[in-house]
């Protein structure tokens, strides 16, 4: 029986030093998708939201075409977006250790990472980055179909669109800073970003945050690749 | 009396334009200097108890403007066509109301179209810097070269008036003819009226106009006749006499006290400035979390623990 927390193509290679495969090509490919939309809606809806920012409307051809193509970025970011759900999701649910994470929030910025519980493959905080995008993003899209008055101009009265206009300023406004935590933290944890241009990291870096996701990974190897024998290749 | 207002023809030897970049007030998304003058404040007076329903406003409209609204579909209604469309910037709304006191049948007809709101909503909502202008004498116009189609105006007005062409995916709405009083002219549909039902002239004088029609009447037995200049969006350029002025909705649904939604004060107000304050205040916490910790490294003694833990190490 699997660990919870152990994804699809998770595996653990001997060496000097350990490589972890954390993430398969599809995972990757899949969130760079999701990362390129992200970035794009945020610039385009910047653009749209503070008068300051409508310059960036320049990168997309202008504001007429910012207006038509912002919500068609949305619509692939959510189904992106719905492929690393799926993906992660299993992996991503809170379990009791999570609120002893959280609550030793200050040990865990101050790099004091001994004194916390083992970290399966995600720790509390990737997983409330992770909740807080699927909710976000869900939000996001029904008050965007909402806005989206070329195709859905006639379905809402104009008090439930400035609800919609509201909620989906609001819900951006989080979503980006829920996403400046997440990229902020693949900076500072040296060896993080790895993970998501060549799939592994190393053991040390396993070790390191994610303990217990190493340990399933080692317990879960045949055993005749256990103790020091050499690896196959 | 009744043909006081009859607008004469302009002056063609000596034309004055008047109604340019310099003559704006309010730029949507942007900021525009003071003018160095001032325009004196127009307004076009509609007075309901004169109008006909005869529709000479519509088709006037559709003339100036170059528009031309299609055959429509008959949806059952008196309105020709059935709403506002981008096209159609104005249109007569048709009520049939029973007058609870005297159980009279009463047909209402009021001029539909944009406001020209002191305080523009339109405006407010508007993202895209210069679509939406509000010149000195009080017009409100739509730029469209810089309209980007978003629909945001018609979120913002408390009148429900612009509309979004599908064509070219910009809003449209009645410009108060600012082409034709720039010369000297009023609107069309004023100039088409044929009992005088619309006015146009500054401001001041079409009060002073609807005060004389209001006493009239009230001495005709219309006890609560009033002038419709909603104080909550500033006053208008575009009131309404009505008959029944303590009734401002039995009109086709005209608003009682119409002002800029709390929605959408919040949308364009603080929450700019929340929202912007947040995202800037995230990046700081990150800058000065990595300049004070440094960064979070893995060393040499962790990857010798997971090389013992895997099994390739020196343990």
């Amino acid at each position: 029986m699997s660990a919870y927390d152990v994804e699809p193509g998770d595996s653990v290679h001997p060496g000097d030093p350990v490589t972890v495969d954390r993430y398969t090509a599809a995972a990757r490919i899949n969130h760079w998708i999701t990362a390129t939309c992200l970035v794009l809606l945020a610039l385009s809806g910047l653009a749209l939201f503070d008068p300051w920012l409508f310059f960036l409307t320049m990168l997309f051809g202008g504001g007429q075409a910012t207006r038509a193509i912002h919500p068609w970025i949305g619509v692939v970011l959510f189904f992106s977006f719905s492929g690393l759900f799926v993906r992660f999701w299993r992996a991503n649910l809170w379990k009791r250790t999570d609120n002893v994470w959280i609550a030793k929030l200050h040990q865990v910025l101050t790099g004091q990472e001994e004194n916390l519980p083992e970290v399966g493959k995600y720790n509390a905080g990737q997983k409330v980055v992770f909740w807080s995008m699927s909710i976000l993003i869900v939000v996001l899209l029904f008050s965007g179909l909402a806005m989206w008055d070329q195709y859905f101009g006639t379905y809402l009265t104009i008090d439930q669109k400035r609800i919609a206009a509201l909620v989906h300023s609001a819900a951006a406004v989080i979503a980006i800073c829920v996403w400046i935590v997440h990229v902020y933290a693949a900076i500072w944890v040296r060896g993080t970003i790895s993970a998501m241009t060549r799939g592994q990291v190393t053991g040390g870096w396993a070790w390191r945050h994610h303990r217990k996701w190493l340990r399933e990974l080692v317990s879960e190897r045949p055993k005749d690749q256990q103790r020091g024998a050499t690896p196959a290749q | 009396m009744a043909f006081e207002f009859e607008l004469p023809n302009p002056d063609t030897q000596n034309l004055r334009v008047d109604l340019s970049e310099a003559d704006l007030v309010r730029r949507s998304a942007s900021s525009v200097p003071p003018p160095a003058r001032k325009l004196t404040p127009v307004a076009k007076l509609i007075d309901v108890s004169k109008c006909i329903g005869c529709k000479a406003c519509q088709a006037a409209c559709l003339e100036w403007n170059d528009k031309r609204a299609g055959t429509g579909t008959f949806v059952g209604v008196y309105e020709n066509p059935a709403d506002l469309t981008p096209e159609m910037f104005t249109l007569m709304r048709f009520t049939e109301w029973v007058n609870p006191e005297t159980q009279n049948l009463e047909w209402l007809i009021r001029k539909d179209g944009c406001m020209h709101c002191e305080d523009p909503g339109c405006l407010k909502a508007c993202p895209a810097p210069g679509a939406i202008v509000q010149y000195s004498n009080g017009i409100v116009d739509f730029v469209h070269e810089n309209c980007i189609g978003c629909a945001y105006c018609v979120k913002g007005c408390p009148f429900n008036i612009p509309r979004i062409s599908q064509v070219d995916h910009k809003a449209y709405k009645c410009t108060l003819c600012s082409d034709r009083v720039a010369v000297g002219q009023g609107p069309a549909c004023a100039k088409a009226c044929p009992t005088h039902a619309i006015t146009f002239g500054t401001k001041e004088e079409m009060i002073q106009h609807a005060q004389g029609r209001i006493t009239d009447l009230k001495s005709r037995g219309f006890a609560d006749a009033g002038l419709y200049d909603p104080p909550g969006v500033g006053g208008t350029h575009v009131m309404y006499v009505l008959h029944h002025a303590d009734k401002p909705e039995i009109y086709a649904g005209l608003p009682r006290e119409p002002r800029i939604s709390p929605l959408v004060e919040l949308w364009k107000g603080v929450s700019k400035y929340i929202g912007m304050a947040a995202i800037g205040l995230f990046a700081v916490i990150g800058v000065v979390h990595r300049l004070v910790e440094g960064p979070n490294t893995t060393t040499r003694e962790d990857e010798e623990n997971a090389e013992r833990l895997v099994g390739s190490g020196p343990g």
